[in-house]
Order: C-alpha cells, then sequence, then structure tokens
C-alpha cells in the first residue's frame, strides 16, 4: 500500500486521533488488510503509540493482519444452518478452495471464516460471499457458486 | 470534604479520593493486585471488592475504583466479601498457581489452589507493566494483544530493542514474573544479545 494513500486517509479524518477507528477501517476496506508500514504511518502521524493501534487491530475482527483474499466467504455455522447441514457446506468450501477457515489460499482468491450467525436463519444453510447471500445451499449449489468467482 | 466510615472507623476524604486510597491513608487493609500508586486506578483485579452500605442498601464495589462518598459503610472483610475474594485468588491461581502474591493470598482467605482445572497463562491481567510503560516511563514498549480469554501481552520488538535494556522498571511489578519471560522470548526473537552465545 503506498504512503500516498495512507497520507490521503488520514489527512481526510483531519489528522485527529479520535478517528483512529475510522481511519483504520478504511484502509482495511481500500486495502483488504492492514500491512505493518501503513499502521506505523498512523502511528507516526497520529501521534497514537503503536502499542494503542496493535490492540485495537487485533481486538476487532474486522481488521485482518495478514493479507486476505480478493474474495471472502464467510460460512454460517450458527445453530440454525449447523443443523441445516452447514458443516457438509463447510467441507465442501474446505475442498474446493483447499483452505480452513482463517486461512486464505496462495493466489489470494478467496478468504474463509465461519460465522456464528448472519441473521437469516429461515435461508440456511447460509453462504455469504463478498457480502451476497447465498441461500438454502447444498454441496452441489455451494461448488457451483464458487466457480463464477474470478 | 466527604466523611465516611470503613470498618466502624470515623474517616474523612477530599473529593476525588476513591474508597481504597482513604483505607490506605488510614492505615486499613485492603488487598490489591493491579493497583500501583503511580498510576491510574484499573480496576482489573476485582481482589480490593468491598461491601458499601449506603442508605440502607448494601453493594459490592471495587474500591480501587469507587470514588468516596458522603455517610457511606464500607466493610473492607465480611463473610460475602471474603468469599468472593477466596474465588477470585482460586481462579487467578488456574493461571498463575506459584505467584508468591496468589500464594500469601490464599493463606489469608483459605484459597484452595486445585480448585479450577489448571490453564498456566502465568499472565493475570492486571495491567501493571502496560500502564506502567504507557504512564509513567512512557515510552509504550508494550501493549495489550487480541481479547478475551486469548488477551495477552506484547512487546513492540522495534521500542523494546532500543528502551527496554535501560529501563527495565516494570519488572518487579509483574506478580508472576510472566512479563519477563515474554521480554526474553521477544528479545531472542527479533533482538538477540550478541553478546550471548549460543
Amino acid at each position: 500500500m503506498e504512503i500516498e494513500t495512507i497520507d490521503r486517509i488520514i489527512d481526510k479524518h483531519h489528522c485527529e486521533a479520535s478517528n483512529l477507528l475510522q481511519i483504520m477501517l478504511e484502509i482495511q476496506s481500500s486495502n483488504n488488510w492492514l500491512p505493518k508500514e501503513a499502521l506505523k504511518r498512523v502511528s507516526e502521524r497520529l501521534k497514537v503509540p503503536m502499542t494503542r493501534i496493535q490492540h485495537i487491530a487485533t481486538f476487532y475482527k474486522a481488521f485482518s493482519l495478514v493479507p486476505k483474499g480478493r474474495h471472502k466467504v464467510h460460512i454460517c455455522v450458527g445453530t440454525a444452518c449447523h443443523v441445516r447441514g452447514a458443516t457438509r457446506i463447510l467441507d465442501t468450501v474446505e475442498e474446493a478452495t483447499g483452505i480452513k477457515p482463517g486461512e486464505t489460499d496462495l493466489d489470494m482468491k478467496f478468504s474463509l471464516e465461519t460465522v456464528n450467525c448472519l441473521g437469516c436463519c429461515a435461508l440456511g444453510p447460509v453462504m455469504e460471499v463478498d457480502g451476497k447471500v447465498h441461500g438454502k445451499m447444498s454441496p452441489v449449489k455451494t461448488a457451483e457458486a464458487l466457480k463464477t468467482y474470478e | 470534604m466527604i466523611e465516611f466510615e470503613i470498618d466502624g472507623k470515623k474517616v474523612s476524604a477530599s473529593k476525588d479520593m476513591t474508597v481504597l486510597e482513604v483505607a490506605q491513608k488510614e492505615g486499613i487493609h485492603i488487598p490489591t493486585l493491579c493497583h500501583h500508586e503511580k498510576l491510574e486506578p484499573f480496576g482489573g483485579c476485582r481482589i480490593c471488592i468491598v461491601e458499601v452500605e449506603s442508605r440502607g442498601w448494601t453493594k459490592l464495589v471495587v474500591s480501587c475504583v469507587y470514588p468516596a462518598e458522603k455517610n457511606i459503610i464500607v466493610r473492607t472483610r465480611s463473610p460475602k466479601v471474603d468469599r468472593i475474594r477466596k474465588t477470585i485468588i482460586e481462579l487467578l491461581m488456574a493461571h498463575a498457581p506459584d505467584s508468591p502474591q496468589l500464594l500469601d493470598l490464599a493463606a489469608v482467605y483459605g484459597a484452595v489452589p486445585n480448585r479450577y482445572e489448571k490453564d498456566p497463562s502465568f499472565c493475570i491481567h492486571c495491567g501493571l507493566c502496560v500502564r506502567y510503560c504507557a504512564e509513567v516511563a512512557q515510552k509504550n514498549a508494550l501493549g495489550f494483544v487480541d481479547r478475551g480469554v486469548h488477551k495477552e501481552i506484547s512487546f513492540i520488538p522495534e521500542i523494546a530493542a532500543k528502551e527496554c535494556h535501560a529501563c527495565k522498571e516494570c519488572f518487579p511489578l509483574c506478580p508472576t514474573s510472566y512479563l519477563q519471560a515474554v521480554f526474553v522470548l521477544t528479545e531472542a526473537l527479533a533482538f538477540p544479545d550478541p553478546a550471548v552465545k549460543h
């Protein structure tokens, strides 16, 4: 991530320490993860100690300190999805992508996470890819859906 | 000036004092783990819990963060307070079974060291090292990472390499010696001492 981009994000938030979380969220969403250099720049310019940034970055699940893939796959393993066969959906995704929850594949195509409820239990089992919800999934439908992503 | 009562003794305090500070001033002992006079109150360990009676109601409060209040009656030892402290000590001992401070407290409150399944993470999250580094030393060389049961202390290697050898003021504060272990580990991984032969 370029230093100009980071500076632009910081300036947009008036270079204020109270906007730290917003700045971090914006870096996360534009870059998909928080590189150490970016956080160092934020720390220097906002005069916020690195320890606090590190605490925040590890506290919220929205942040990632390792590179993430282009597509974020969330498999719901909440109670409703679980009884409707979420494990089989998860197995299918693991098989198709070759990664386990929390991991990213080598060509940075997919990042896989499990979530505990997406709030649409009637559609279970649910898979979410880049915010788009795929409901009432079967292993076959899951494999088909994953093929549409580049 | 605020006047109230601790363990039957009439005490007076100024406006921004906590119950713990007043008790310490009056020579009344309340056990603490995360309290340090140079640092801001933290309320992390909850061992300084006391009973406060105000307007006929009794409640349990953490004395290191509870401001002195007019006409309250504070009881630093009562069966309920002792029972809660005993459980807190037992829970902490699951993490740091050999901490001298915890062993002393366990003897006073009759805590059973093996009551809970051992989970030796050694850190009891008192935050003394983290807060001392931020507030007194002002180096910010270490901080907390992660949250809940996964929360741990972590050095920033770049800052630790520069600042820690000359300071190390946080070392004696740690109730479990876990801090020293983390420092040695960080040192070995990130900035090994060239004088040490391996």
